[in-house]
């Protein structure tokens, strides 16, 4: 017993621990993703969230230790953020076409996403740090996390909203839509990628691979216009 | 590759010392995305070697959230006291937003048929 209680002393001093945990965890709810066809309330990285918060309690180990070992896979956020350009350039090569419409709505969707936010929240008596955490989330997460975190927000308060709209828009948006009337799949992808990022993006594809393409350029264009439209929202209601 | 993988880096530090020098609010990786965005946009394509990074680094993106996600533990405390507050919120703004999306775009298009 007090052999295990080493082994464990040394594991939760080392960095390689936490690091294979996070990696594994993930791969598991990775794996229950798929075998659950994409139910988006298994999204892997809530579930990987979740299991790893519960064994951080368990084991009374705090966040900085974790860090120690995580951190190798947080620092890759940057540049897979610089690299998003990548699929934002293939998406916007589709918009010729149409783009004055689509430009405007996604203009339109963006601050009404981010005003309806901080609208409502002040309204419910949330405070500024909560309401700067909020705004970015229709983003995808690398860019609302970093947005937030410039701006004085919690960016592990601003994942956990941007993974809990994601979920939102994949689960209700499409019923919403239908209520209104809404029947071109062109528009529905295009609203859920724009206000609910990639998680409803991959919903979007499940629906057609119309949809799915207007839904990924929409989440491309918003996290550009999010990440310039945030700042200065905030700056203009005093928030920053 | 190595490269490739210097290029993507050397964007990332060129937008942060940027943001530092200018105290601009976007984050430095933002301006790194936008910077290889334009240069994409000029250039006309996406060499093929960085469209395999990009995949390879993109496919599992959800795995590089995890680490800061869980930082969320330290904030259990004021999520469970703001719970309804927050969940109100996010639902509420989302789907708002989703409709407002919608009908603006479905407005435009209709618009535009009509008329050409």
């Amino acid at each position: 017993m007090s052999e295990l209680v080493g082994i464990w002393v040394y594991l939760a001093e080392q960095p390689l621990l936490w690091l294979t945990v996070t990696v594994g965890i993930y791969a598991i709810a990775h794996r229950l993703f798929l075998a659950s066809h994409e139910f988006p309330l298994l999204n892997p990285v809530l579930i990987s969230v979740a299991s790893i918060v519960g064994l951080l309690l368990l084991t009374d180990t705090p966040y900085t230790a974790y860090f120690d070992g995580a951190q190798f896979i947080h620092f890759m956020l940057g540049p897979a953020t610089v690299l998003l350009a990548i699929p934002l350039y293939a998406q916007a090569r589709q918009l010729q076409k149409q783009w004055l419409p689509l430009v405007l709505a996604l203009v339109v969707g963006s601050v009404s996403a981010i005003l309806a936010a901080v609208a409502i929240g002040w309204m419910l008596g949330l405070e500024p740090a909560l309401l700067i955490s909020l705004m970015p989330k229709s983003a995808t997460t690398p860019i609302a996390m970093a947005t937030s975190e410039q701006l004085g927000g919690k960016a592990s308060l601003t994942a956990v909203f941007v993974i809990f709209t994601g979920i939102t828009g994949a689960v209700a948006g499409v019923p919403l839509m239908r209520l209104f009337g809404e029947r071109n799949a062109d528009v529905k992808g295009f609203a859920l990628g724009v206000v609910a990022h990639g998680i409803a993006t991959a919903r979007a594809f499940q629906h057609s691979d119309k949809a799915g393409a207007y839904a990924g350029l929409g989440m491309g264009l918003n996290a550009a216009l999010t990440a310039l439209l945030v700042p200065l929202l905030a700056w203009l209601l005093g928030l920053y | 590759m190595a490269g490739l993988i210097a290029i993507v880096l050397a964007l990332q530090l060129a937008g942060e010392v940027v943001v530092r020098l200018t105290g601009l609010p976007v984050p430095g990786p933002v301006l790194g995305m936008l910077t290889l965005f334009i240069v994409l946009v000029i250039r006309g394509r996406a060499p093929a070697g960085l469209e395999g990074l990009a995949n390879a680094l993109l496919g599992h993106l959800g795995l590089l959230f995890v680490p800061a996600g869980v930082g969320v533990v330290a904030y259990l405390g004021l999520i469970a006291d703001r719970w309804l507050a927050l969940i109100t919120t996010l639902i509420a703004s989302t789907l708002v937003a989703i409709l407002v999306t919608a009908l603006t775009l479905r407005l435009l298009l209709k618009r535009r048929g009509e008329h050409g």
